[in-house]
């Protein structure tokens, strides 16, 4: 067949310049379109491929819409009962110390219900990477009210908006690990646009250095949008994200070591 | 083979020194009495220092569950304490474990409920030891120690059964057996195992699929599968596992039957009924699951009547009941609230609702 | 032989202790022992009481009503322990703050007073072997030299050199110790 698109001669080897990386199974990702946990997902595969530890790495996947973690990256993964996955992680970290082990967990699996886990996994300083998406929603169940959704925010548990006299406040999970002595480095960071994609691995990267070096819990937040339960396409839900998420939970570093 | 070493210790001092020794990887535990002393003597033992055993105190009986979880799916021997109220907050975590099908130690030393109750002997959670405890179709394979030398032996035991099922071993004490002290052989130490699970979360190499630890199926159809898998191995463990002991069943017309502290009681009533002329016996279920329902229907054939002894309102007589079906009267006698009954009590009992009714 | 023994008295006196270095006398005569405390608030400074067993047979329940011998050593565990004593056994109790002295016909009294005497021998914490010394001399149960081996068991390494003075309070004890009828 003649190739009228020219698509034989862009995808040859020597015009390569990404791939998809080897620590992503070919499964395609259940995500909503626009969500980001497929780049978070992605990037985290690269970091791993990067430093190729996908033979050493053992992940820690939540109760949400990340439940089905392992269902897209390569590497051994245990699933978590809701909000116990730094328990979890603390015990394969402890018990194979050699290993790079890594906790996935959403905000109402971080910030509610497993708030007891994060707190003292993270004040124990516990060798793990937690990677923590904040969204400000509960997805995989429909769109209730999470501990992190802003206050007004509109949610099928909150249908007239977050009214903070009733339900109390957004949690900054974040910055609350960032005062414990065992957490080493706390950001937050985003994925929605190539530059805040870039950030967010060069942390990953650094959190794996760190627990290389066993230097304690290193906290990544990723402040993300859920397109289907704030019921916005994925462009209005970046540009709502970046309009109201980010003035409440603003990107950047919370805790960097004093010396590198 | 090395000598056996004698001590005497408290039946908790001896699950914990028979950790160690039985070469396991991990424990995971949260004070409650009464059976704080297995966590304190393994904080003072400190054996990472030693066989590389990891003794963490949680930040609650949750966390020390989950703890175990994730050190079970490492394939690693793990292990977790707690007395009921703990153990009720550690079911959901005992529901996944089953669920993943992992191996994992897990004792009760039982006291009186339900809420906080009192922290006294009790046999209240037999129900929730053998009927699966959490949410979902599952067992645990359940070992009722009756003595300080049997909570030794059975954590050796107890980690053998739960890595040949990959299934949750529960050891059903209570607090008089944790808290009483008595002469213990202990074993030798074992070095701690080096086997890789081909199953287990240890780092995917490039040689094998990655492994995954999980209880959840959201399609319908595989997760029927999975429960049948689950069941089928719960067949194999009825047909195995089961372990009792009899203590003058041979002529007996009588029958008690009792387990743990209330088989100590019973063994005395027996005694005291013996010496008074009347033929009764005793059976001691050791695994409580799978209970030893063959055994029971076998002796029914010689029997009159069966008393079943529990400190409780009545839990086991209900598995009695299952096993003998109707074929021969079975009653309950029992004392709640954390009190022991006397020998006494029981041979009156007997009389009472069974040799008079 | 089995005997059946009930210790009771304040927490904090020695009272599991006391147990503890009988059980581990028994081990050390290879007997079979065991030791029921009564645990939980109580052992916090109100009462407390230890049931030991010392028996040549495998011990069926480690937890009964009645005693062979029973040893109170202060007011409250004698108006709750007295009835406990199996008709024909022995009470053995040390009269310091008693109000109440033993009523019962049916069994063998015998006094200790270990308190005055430890007091005396300006050993205050030799005061549970003092009592063990008046139990031993009545209920010869355990050899003297197996309890000394039980002491060594049951004392911390750092303690034993204490073990003298321990052994003359179990003599001081068996010396004191007088039947009350």
């Amino acid at each position: 067949m003649k190739d009228v698109t020219g698509i034989k001669e862009i995808i040859k080897p020597e015009n390569l310049v990404y791939k998809r990386s080897s620590v992503l199974t070919d499964n395609v990702f259940s995500y909503c379109p626009g969500c980001g946990h497929g780049t978070a997902h992605r990037i985290l595969a690269e970091v791993i491929e990067e430093a190729g530890l996908q033979s050493e790495t053992i992940g820690v996947a939540p109760v949400g819409c990340s439940v089905l973690l392992y269902e897209f990256m390569n590497v051994d993964v245990q699933q978590a009962a809701h909000g116990r996955a730094p328990a979890v992680a603390t015990a394969i970290k402890r018990l194979l110390p050699e290993k790079f082990v890594f906790t996935y967990q959403g905000d109402g699996d971080l910030a509610a219900i497993g708030t007891a886990e994060t707190i003292h996994a993270c004040n124990r300083g516990e060798n793990i990477m937690i990677i923590f998406i904040n969204n400000g929603i509960y997805g995989m169940t429909g769109g209730q009210m999470a501990p992190t959704t802003l206050e007004g925010m509109k949610s099928s548990t909150s249908p007239y908006g977050r009214d903070i006299k009733l339900m109390g406040n957004p949690l900054k999970m974040t910055e609350i690990v960032a005062t414990l002595p065992g957490t080493y480095f706390v950001t937050r960071q985003s994925v929605h646009t190539p530059a805040n994609v870039k950030k967010t691995k060069k942390a990953m990267k650094k959190a794996v250095e760190y627990q290389k070096l066993n230097k304690g819990t290193c906290f990544i937040e990723i402040v993300s949008n859920c397109p289907s339960g704030w019921k916005m396409s994925p462009v209005e839900s970046n540009k709502w994200m970046e309009e109201n998420m980010f003035p409440f939970y603003p990107l950047g570093d919370l805790k960097v070591p004093a010396v590198e | 083979m090395m000598e056996r070493e004698l001590r005497l210790m408290k039946g908790n001092e001896a699950v914990a020194e028979a950790a160690i020794r039985a070469g396991a990887d991990g424990y995971f535990g949260y004070p409650i009495t009464p059976q704080s002393e297995i966590l304190e003597y393994l904080m003072e033992a400190n054996p990472y220092k030693t066989t590389g055993m990891v003794v963490l105190q949680a930040e609650s009986e949750v966390a020390a569950i989950n703890m175990v979880y994730g050190g079970a799916a490492c394939g690693k021997k793990v292990m977790t304490s707690s007395s009921s109220p703990g153990i009720s907050l550690k079911q959901e975590g005992i529901s996944y474990i089953a669920g993943a099908e992992l191996p994992c130690l897990i004792v009760n030393v039982v006291r009186a409920g339900p809420g906080l109750g009192t922290i006294q002997p009790s046999q209240c959670d037999y129900f929730q030891a053998v009927k699966g405890g959490g949410h979902g179709d599952y067992h645990l394979i359940v070992l009722a120690p009756a003595s300080v030398q049997e909570m030794a032996d059975f954590v050796e035991l107890g980690f053998d059964l739960a890595f040949k099922y990959r299934n949750p071993v529960m050891i059903l004490s209570d607090g008089a057996i944790g808290q009483m002290m008595e002469k213990v052989y202990l074993k030798p130490k074992k070095n701690r195992s080096t086997v890789i699970y081909d199953w287990a979360t240890t780092g995917k190499p490039a040689s094998r699929e990655r492994n995954i630890i999980t209880s959840l199926d959201l399609d319908p159809y595989a997760q029927e599968i999975h429960n049948q898998n689950l069941q089928a191995k719960y067949r194999e463990v009825e047909k195995n596992e089961v372990r009792l002991e009899e203590f003058q069943t041979d002529d007996a017309d009588y029958l008690l039957v009792a387990y743990g502290t209330s088989a100590r009681v019973s063994q005395k009533a027996v005694q005291l009924a013996r010496a008074e002329g009347i033929k009764v016996g005793l059976l001691r279920p050791i695994t409580l699951y799978p209970f030893p329902s063959g055994r029971l229907k076998e002796l029914s054939r010689q029997l009159k009547g069966i008393l079943s002894v529990e400190m409780s309102a009545g839990q086991m007589v209900e598995d009695v009941l299952l096993s003998v079906s109707g074929k021969v009267p079975v009653s309950h006698f029992g004392r709640m609230g954390g009190v022991i009954p006397t020998p006494e009590e029981v041979v009156d009992s007997l009389k009472l609702k069974i040799i008079g009714g | 032989m089995t005997e059946e023994i009930l210790i009771a008295g304040f927490g904090g006196q020695g009272i599991l202790s006391m147990g503890k270095i009988m059980a581990y006398s028994g081990l050390m005569q290879d007997m079979e022992v065991s030791w029921m405390p009564s645990y939980g608030p109580e052992m916090r400074g109100g009462t407390a009481n230890v049931t030991v067993i010392i028996s040549s047979e495998r011990i069926s329940s480690p937890i009964i009503k009645s005693f062979d011998t029973v040893i109170l050593l202060n007011q409250q565990s004698m108006d709750k322990f007295e009835s406990s004593v199996k008709p024909g056994g022995i009470l053995i109790y040390d009269n310091n703050g008693i109000t109440r002295h033993p009523e019962r016909k049916d069994i063998t009294i015998y006094r200790v007073d270990a308190v005055e005497e430890a007091s005396k021998m300006k050993s205050p914490k030799t005061f549970n072997m003092i009592v063990l010394g008046g139990f031993l001399k009545v209920k010869p149960v355990i050899r003297l030299e197996n309890v000394v081996k039980g002491l060594k068991k049951s004392l911390p390494e750092r303690h034993h050199n204490l073990i003298p003075m321990n052994e003359k309070a179990l003599e001081r004890g068996m010396e004191i110790i007088f039947k009350v009828r």
